[in-house]
């Protein structure tokens, strides 16, 4: 096995709002190793990209770290000062955000933008970094690279924006590029131009790559590793086929259900997943998907399940699962 | 089966730059016939700036269309006092956040469009009517005096539906009505939308830039590019057997859920992007990015015919698109 480039351990964040503690993320754990594609996938506010930020040491106000422990290519992050932090962002780990519209200052052109990266973090002179500018836009596909340096994001469209974003991440050839939902302002076949590049990338890199997204579409396309997460939590993790096609958790299970597949050819009847998502300021005390699962027990209501190992690379995180559920026996409700 | 919704010719130019004497249009809707048959749900699907919005709108006469004619029940709906209609007619937005007023209650949400009517002879039959509404959204009584900001995004979703229905629509526009909403309420508002129409015999105008929803809820779908039509057909026969190179590029950039058929998935990846709509190409509009284009689809438009029983294309290649 190689070395661990990233290894979140019980990572427990929470958001003191004046209303009161979001528990954002609760004993999160996550291992990647370098060259590793990784789906993180989820509702709104399960924690997804929170989780992602934190990587980076990014965690807004009124965010706090509560507990565990982010060990990123051998850098503690969470110990590490602000100063120290602005090494790595950038340079270690990229980032490249949902919206290419509000992501790029909009008073500076596209190659003063990409050169600012590689002046701050390279020893490279200012003729250095002009030509690796230039030899950036060409790698995402940028045409005319001379002339679009000129210009200001407004005058790009919203996938070449999202080109230049990614270029931007890319300028200190990262050891771990997060994206965060890269494709969803864009149209279709524009989506399909930035996965085909990303993937592209990533093989001349050999960069790793966390993906954050709500379509399971992208991540059946592009990852190796998939984390389901629900109301902070990891209930379920494992590679691509066994979640897609051995799914444990109830509510894997139901989000695959409830998608419509254009290949099916028959007329069939959507399952949706009944109910809404968790409040996170009132979290249930149990398991946060029991009172939207068919399948609830007793015992999800009042405990919070443990991890069950199913195969070596796949676990979740469901009392059904657990034998301890099966001597109690199953009290319906 | 009659045709509830007709539009012939229709086209929607928005005034857009240029100086006084010559004005610049943006043709976002230019020359587009088709027609909803009762009970039936048609999908419109295409890239954002392709027009399917306004096609939506300018059929309610939300926008006043710049030529073309509207029919609705085989009456010509273009030039007439619009308020019978709109009691007929009604339309479900994209955006659950926006399209709500913030400071009314969901009640008054719900009952303006009964009071605007007169739909209700007092004020305890607006409030049975109001309830009945609700509970068929699968809200109930009690949330009528709340506020929009106390509900979620697919609940919101529904109070919008309840809005629509509460006049006893015939036919609905429903503009993007999912694609704020997490997946999985997604699917439960796409199977009330099924429900209601089994129940209400409703006709619906399904606008999306998801292919995956349309042809789940559709009986036949359009695909636009660039104002214009370019295929359309019965949903089963267009995403199975489409011949229209942009709606089969579409179809092959959509991520399939289900691993070992995406690594099998032949992609057809589409250079560059959508032409402005206010300089759209010569001839065919899709040219620029088609790769059976020729000559002649430079300088002669394509005619949109029927190249099957029911199934309307618009290329002058059909024979090359394999």
């Amino acid at each position: 096995m190689s070395e661990l480039l990233l290894d979140i351990k019980n990572e427990y964040l929470s958001f003191f709002t004046p209303a009161g503690e979001v528990k954002a993320l609760n004993d999160v754990s996550i291992q990647m190793e370098q060259g590793d594609v990784l789906g993180i996938v989820g509702e709104s506010g399960s924690g997804k990209s929170v989780t992602a930020y934190s990587i980076m040491g990014l965690t807004a106000y009124p965010g706090r770290l509560v507990g565990g422990t982010i060990d990123f290519n051998g850098h503690r992050i969470n110990d590490m000062s602000e100063k120290e932090l602005r090494k790595i962002r950038g340079n270690e780990v990229s980032i490249i955000f949902q919206d290419p519209m509000t992501s790029l200052n909009p008073v500076y052109t596209i190659g003063n933008q990409i050169t600012e990266v590689i002046l701050l973090h390279t020893d490279k002179t200012k003729t250095q970094a002009y030509e690796r500018v230039i030899e950036l836009l060409d790698l995402v596909g940028i045409n005319d690279p001379v002339k679009r340096m000129k210009q200001y994001p407004h005058e790009l469209s919203g996938g070449m924006r999202q080109r230049v974003m990614i270029a931007i991440a890319l300028a200190c050839e990262p050891k771990l590029l997060i994206a965060d939902e890269p494709t969803t302002a864009l149209d279709v076949t524009i989506q399909a131009q930035i996965l085909e590049l990303m993937m592209d990338l990533k093989k001349k890199i050999g960069m790793s790559i966390i993906m954050i997204t709500h379509d399971l579409g992208i991540v059946a396309n592009m990852c190796e590793k998939i984390a389901v997460m629900y109301a902070g939590k990891i209930v379920e993790f494992g590679t691509i086929d066994e979640i897609f096609y051995n799914p444990k958790h109830e509510y894997t299970k139901g989000l695959l259900k409830s998608i419509p597949k254009l290949t099916e050819k028959e007329h069939k009847k959507l399952v949706p997943i009944e109910g809404t998502p968790v409040d996170m300021l009132n979290p249930p005390i149990g398991c946060p998907f029991a009172p939207r699962c068919d399948s609830c027990m007793k015992i999800c209501l009042t405990r919070m399940p443990e991890y069950t190992d199913i195969s070596e690379n796949h676990y979740s995180a469901c009392w059904l699962l657990q034998k301890e559920a099966l001597e109690q026996g199953r009290d319906k409700l | 089966m009659s045709k509830l919704v007709e539009v012939q010719n229709l086209k929607k130019y928005f005034r857009g730059g240029g100086s006084l004497l010559k004005p610049k249009y943006v043709k976002a809707v230019d020359d587009v016939s088709f027609y909803i048959n009762k009970g039936e749900t048609l999908g419109l699907v295409g890239e954002s700036g392709c027009g399917k919005t306004t096609t939506g709108r300018t059929l309610l006469r939300l926008h006043e269309p710049t030529e073309g004619k509207i029919f609705y029940d085989g009456k010509d709906i273009t030039n007439v006092d619009m308020m019978p209609y709109r009691r007929k007619m009604q339309i479900v937005f994209q955006d659950p956040y926006a399209s709500l007023d913030p400071r009314m209650t969901v009640g008054d949400i719900v009952g303006e469009a009964i009071d605007i009517h007169k739909l209700a002879a007092n004020k305890s039959e607006r409030k049975d009517k109001i309830i009945t509404m609700l509970e068929r959204v699968g809200l109930n009584s009690e949330h009528a005096n709340r506020y929009p900001h106390e509900f979620s995004g697919g609940q919101r979703q529904r109070i919008g539906i309840a809005r629509s229905l509460s006049v006893d629509p015939e036919f609905i526009v429903c503009d993007e009505p999912i694609s704020a909403l997490d997946v999985s309420i997604q699917a439960q508002v796409v199977n009330m939308f099924e429900e209601l129409q089994e129940d209400m015999g409703l006709t619906y105008l399904f606008i999306a830039h998801d292919l995956g929803v349309v042809k789940h809820i559709s009986n036949r779908i359009g695909v636009m590019y660039l104002g214009k039509l370019v295929e359309l057909a019965d949903s089963y026969e267009l995403t199975f057997h489409s011949v229209h190179p942009y709606t089969r590029s579409l179809i092959s950039a959509i991520p399939i859920p289900d691993p070992i058929a995406s690594r099998n998935q032949k992609r057809i990846i589409l250079e560059g992007n959508v032409p402005s709509p206010v300089n759209p190409p010569s001839g065919c509009r899709f040219r620029t990015r088609c790769q059976y284009a020729t000559q002649l689809c430079a300088e002669q438009e394509p005619e949109f015919k029927e190249v099957s029983f029911g199934h309307f294309a618009a290329c002058h290649h059909l024979d090359k698109v394999i």
